[in-house]
């Protein structure tokens, strides 16, 4: 159900955003979705990629300080209210987002969004109990 | 005008036969009551009886700064700790403050000395003095305030910050002479004209800036905006505090060490050996009349040259020029003494961080400014945000508790800070330029 994530450190300089993506293209990794994060000192690049142990190798390799996190994805309808009627479920079972983004599939008529939870197990089982499908990792790394 | 004409305008012969005299004294006093000194005759052979003259200084040993330390806190005391009237502590990290302790003599001398270059500078009774150096712990504050009693002057004991209230006081007051850092007395120029005062309205004729470098274009930079004579001045608490030595307004040309309580040598800062006068190299000062913590020799680390040229002013104590670098990688930031290393062992103590670390100190509206650069690596890093902000925060707020120095902490990439030749580029001072 957990959807690995990799987390790059990155500081606020020009071309650095372009030294991930050349490391990755180098690699022959593909990016299913990512999220930038930033102060205005450093900024935290959150991806999730076709292969994050190749990825996280390759990038340590160019001398990134890379994470990894487990997030949790979701299926929701594309359409208005879709991410309203889950943030609602969450917050009624008391559950923190600490941070999320969402991107649209090509294909289908769901977005999908990713969530970084303060308690995962519980997030995925409310998630599941009121209909929502998760997506696998396996699922997403190859969709 | 001179504040203790005798003393001070001493024939150089009879200075000398002063200092032989109270050095004498002193080496019996250190011998017999400081258990550390002691030691260290000991261990090169020697006794208080083989000065015989001020050449035999040369053989006697240094005290250096990391001795203070060993001896924390009050072991470097040659009287019992309740003679002591007051202690003054430089910066540190826990356990290593440099401490300092006067009797209540030692606050009379050190207030005379410094009213001796109050006057120096050309300040009298009637002035109105505004003191910006720092009180508390630091000598700056009390050490300037003590000396201006003693002179008899208006003192205001403004002490560090609100800068802007401090321009307000400045004019209301009719201040006429100012004591602070350097950089503090162009970031009281930027503040007085951020706030529409205009220098014209201030009556400021002198400044006495102290407690870190600076240069001959600095000078005339403060001179042309706060249209007042800039004179150096200098001291460091191991050895008394501010009021060592002195620029006279006279000459404006170099600082008057006031022989008559401080012996001033210049060594080679590699070989330890002393140089010829007028060469250039560290500062050694032994303290002739100190009581509760005397030292011999101690070695300040600052570069200078002794100028044995008479002063026109008349003083015939020896000059030196102003301090022109360290023979050490101390670093003074806003007045306050930083050694890199102390940064490091607050870096360390937090944990998981990087022993990987730059400073970089530069200049912004006349304020000196701190940035520590820290490595980012995989055992501190988070995919959050806010823990890393977290983390700076800490960094800066430990350096800020224990070292007195206001820092920006920056997480930067690995391999971000440069090195050469394998071994980190730990400082950048932008200042200097």
């Amino acid at each position: 159900m957990i959807v690995e994530q990799i987390s790059i450190f990155l500081e606020n300089r020009a071309g650095r955003l372009a030294d991930v993506t050349r490391t990755l293209a180098e690699a022959g990794i593909n990016i299913r979705a990512l999220s930038l994060a930033d102060t205005t000192d450093f900024g935290i690049l959150r991806l999730i990629v076709t292969d994050h142990e190749k990825a996280k190798q390759a990038l340590k390799e160019n001398g990134f300080t890379v994470g990894r996190t487990n997030v949790v994805a979701a299926e929701v309808e594309d359409r208005p209210g879709g991410l309203h009627a889950i943030l609602t479920m969450l917050s009624e079972n008391g559950i923190n987002v600490e941070y999320m983004y969402a991107f649209v599939q090509q294909s289908g008529q769901n977005a999908v969004l990713i969530f970084r939870f303060d308690r995962t197990e519980e997030a995925v089982e409310t998630l599941q109990k009121n209909g929502v499908r998760i997506i696998p990792g396996d699922e997403l790394y190859n969709i | 005008m001179v504040f203790d004409v005798q003393k001070e305008t001493l024939p150089r012969d009879e200075l000398e036969a002063l200092q032989l005299k109270r050095l004498k004294y002193l080496l019996q006093k250190i011998y017999h009551n400081v258990p550390f000194y002691k030691q260290k005759f000991k261990e090169l052979g020697l006794g208080p009886e083989n000065l015989k003259s001020l050449s035999d200084l040369r053989q006697m040993p240094f005290t250096e700064k990391q001795d203070l330390r060993n001896n924390y806190p009050f072991g470097m005391f040659a009287v019992p700790r309740e003679s002591v009237v007051r202690v003054h502590a430089s910066s540190g990290t826990t356990g290593k403050a440099t401490v300092v302790g006067y009797t209540q003599r030692d606050v009379e001398t050190w207030a005379g000395l410094m009213a001796r270059s109050f006057e120096a500078a050309g300040a009298t009774r009637t002035d109105i003095i505004h003191n910006s150096y720092g009180y508390g712990l630091f000598t700056g504050g009390l050490g300037a305030h003590y000396g201006a009693e003693a002179l008899g002057a208006t003192i205001l004991p403004v002490s560090g910050g609100a800068t802007k209230r401090q321009v307000m006081l400045m004019r209301d007051f009719g201040s006429t002479v100012l004591c602070c850092t350097p950089s503090y007395s162009l970031h009281l120029y930027e503040t007085a004209l951020a706030s529409g005062i205009s220098i014209s309205d201030l009556k400021l004729r002198v400044g006495i800036f102290g407690a870190e470098p600076w240069t001959e274009e600095m000078r005339q930079d403060i001179q042309n905006k706060l249209e007042l004579k800039a004179l150096d001045i200098y001291g460091l608490s191991e050895i008394m505090g501010p009021g060592v030595g002195m620029e006279c307004i006279a000459a404006q040309d170099g600082l008057h060490i006031w022989e008559d309580h401080f012996l001033p040598e210049i060594i080679d800062p590699d070989s330890g050996e002393p140089l010829p006068v007028g060469e250039k190299g560290e500062l050694v000062i032994t303290t002739l009349t100190k009581e509760a913590q005397p030292l011999l020799r101690y070695r300040t680390r600052d570069i200078t040259r002794i100028n044995p040229v008479p002063c026109r002013c008349g003083r015939t104590h020896y000059r030196i020029e102003r301090i022109t670098g360290r023979s050490d990688d101390m670093l003074i930031i806003r007045g306050v003494n930083v050694f890199p290393s102390q940064i490091e062992s607050i870096l360390l103590e937090t944990e998981g961080l990087s022993p990987h670390y730059q400073l970089v100190i530069d200049r912004e509206g006349g304020m000196d400014t701190l940035e520590v650069r820290v490595e980012v690596h995989e055992n501190m890093f988070s995919d959050e945000i806010r823990h890393l902000q977290r983390l700076e925060k800490k960094i800066s707020g430990h350096i800020k508790e224990f070292l007195g120095v206001t820092a920006k902490t920056t997480m930067v990439e690995p391999q971000g800070i440069a090195r050469s030749e394998g071994k980190a580029q730990r400082i950048i001072d932008r200042r200097k330029k």
